[in-house]
């Protein structure tokens, strides 16, 4: 068992040690949700009116609506920028080291997932904590309480980007896919505005809101951040993740060939 | 040389391996066996097919048929036992450009479940082999080529492996580092190292060396390079069954 965690040391440790050395990664990590923070909700806090809804007990500023939504941002897209280092790995050499490895390759994955969701996760207490400094709080235990969401859900959308890294061949045509992937996951969702506001314009596009795993990942991340927990949303997310996960690992079996398209 | 596993106990035997990619054949009916203590040039032109080889015998792939055994440990059914005693330069680079030399070897010690308290000492060990103890502090990014694939080297004799492969090691090199890597790995070689070593340059291997031509995706000549040149030199010779390339 020592060789296992020897390994899950050495794979966390060697993502920590390379976001390190990508400080701007960082910095535009943080950049992009605080900027939809500040300017997107301040420009639409009158445009958007929001009833009471569970978990809230009263009237919350859209500023605190979106805070769940923005955290959930910062998972999606740490957990493409994580894919789409799978794709330079494997385009460099590196991910050969890695899978030449003799332990299991479903480990070695899981591994590189964890290590990129514990730099999500980072990156989400840094958003969470910029935005307590402009006066966007949550109820103090809600910091530690959405730390289990924040893990699933950093886990769901590793996986989702493990996936796709596993059917993306070339780093040209990552562009293309994260336009794809991103957008349609963010915005048809409960990230910016609640499903019962969706539904008042468009059935359809709330219905197919209901249907995006990353909705709930929001919906769990708000829940636990109100000491709360949204069953529907964790079993979305959990089903989601145990499905996403066996698909990568799938995708990585070499009987299937991942590295016959890159020789 | 024969096939027998019995043969290759501390070495590479691979039996009745063929693979395709699609509709197109890259490898066929692949036998080779190499002994603990040999050399082996496995010399082919470009596409021949050594890449998908040496794919299968990393576990980057896996064929559908035919078997593969490392230092008596099947790759299909024994593949962790099996990699623990590969150690393999891949044709890439495969370092971490950002981090320090030895920090590079210490991930791949942990990828190969090598006691942390060992860790140290072989890494010391590998780099004095390699003479390159002076830069283990040092990022990877100020190493030249040369030096680059000596730490790449070292990094994959850290775990004491029974099976040496080399993909096409010199790709990039100049004539000096070129000469200096091939003599080293000879030189692991006489030590008791089983080493297969891919290339297309005809120039690297050694008439006492054991040969293996392949030439789209089959094995067309099995020996000594003296015996199988015979009169010719061996870059005609090669040259004469696989068509013109560069030497």
């Amino acid at each position: 068992m020592s060789g296992f965690w020897g390994v899950t040391r050495a794979i966390v440790g060697r993502e920590f040690l390379r976001f390190i050395h990508q400080r701007e990664r960082f910095v535009a990590a943080l950049v992009r949700p605080l900027v939809w923070l500040l300017i997107f909700a301040a420009g639409f806090r009158a445009a958007l009116g929001l009833s009471i809804i569970p978990p809230y007990q009263t009237y919350i500023t859209y500023e605190t609506y979106i805070v769940p939504g923005l955290c959930a941002m910062v998972l999606l897209f740490n957990g493409m920028q994580s894919s789409l280092s799978l794709v330079y790995d494997r385009e460099m050499g590196s991910m050969r080291l890695l899978l030449t490895s003799p332990f299991p390759r479903w480990w070695l994955l899981f591994c590189r997932l964890f290590g990129a969701t514990a730099i999500s996760i980072l990156q989400v207490y840094a958003f969470l904590g910029i935005a307590a400094l402009f006066g966007i709080t949550m109820p103090g235990w809600g910091y530690v309480t959405v730390l289990p969401g924040l893990i699933l859900g950093g886990l769901m959308l590793g996986a989702l980007g493990l996936v796709l890294s596993s059917f993306i061949t070339q780093l040209e045509n990552f562009a293309g896919v994260m336009n794809f992937v991103i957008f349609p996951m963010f915005f048809l969702s409960s990230a910016l505005y609640p499903l019962w506001k969706m539904a008042e314009s468009s059935p359809l596009l709330r219905d197919i809101c209901a249907l995006n795993p990353f909705t709930y990942v929001v919906e769990l991340i708000r829940f636990l951040l109100y000491l709360q927990i949204n069953w529907q949303a964790l079993a979305w997310v959990a089903i989601s993740t145990l499905v996403l996960g066996l698909i990568a690992v799938w995708g990585y079996d070499p009987a299937r060939g991942l590295m016959k398209r890159k020789g | 040389m024969g096939t027998s596993e019995q043969h290759a106990k501390g070495g590479l035997a691979v039996r009745n391996l063929g693979f395709t990619y699609g509709a197109k054949t890259a490898l066929r009916d692949i036998s080779l066996t190499v002994p603990a203590g040999r050399f082996c040039a496995l010399l082919g032109p470009n596409g021949a097919g050594k890449s998908t080889l040496v794919s299968l015998l990393t576990r980057l792939l896996v064929a559908p048929a035919g078997d593969i055994h490392i230092a008596g440990h099947d790759l299909r059914t024994r593949s962790r036992r099996a990699l623990g005693k590969l150690g393999v330069v891949f044709q890439q680079p495969t370092l971490d450009l950002n981090l320090t030399v030895r920090q590079n070897m210490s991930y791949f010690a942990a990828l190969h479940g090598l006691p942390r308290s060992e860790v140290p000492g072989r890494i010391d060990a590998a780099l004095d082999r390699l003479d390159m103890r002076a830069r283990g502090d040092e990022r990877a990014r100020n190493l030249n080529g040369g030096h680059r694939r000596r730490m790449e080297l070292a990094r994959a004799l850290l775990h004491d492996p029974a099976v040496l492969l080399l993909d096409e090691p010199t790709v990039g090199l100049d004539a000096a580092a070129r000469q200096a890597i091939t003599a080293h790995v000879h030189d692991l070689a006489d030590q008791g190292l089983c080493v297969l070593w891919t290339t297309h340059l005809t120039d690297e291997v050694r008439d006492a060396d054991a040969l293996l031509v392949l030439h789209q995706g089959e094995i067309i000549a099995d020996g000594t390079a003296g015996e199988i040149r015979g009169e010719t030199s061996l870059k005609d010779w090669f040259l004469a069954r696989t068509g013109p390339v560069p030497a």
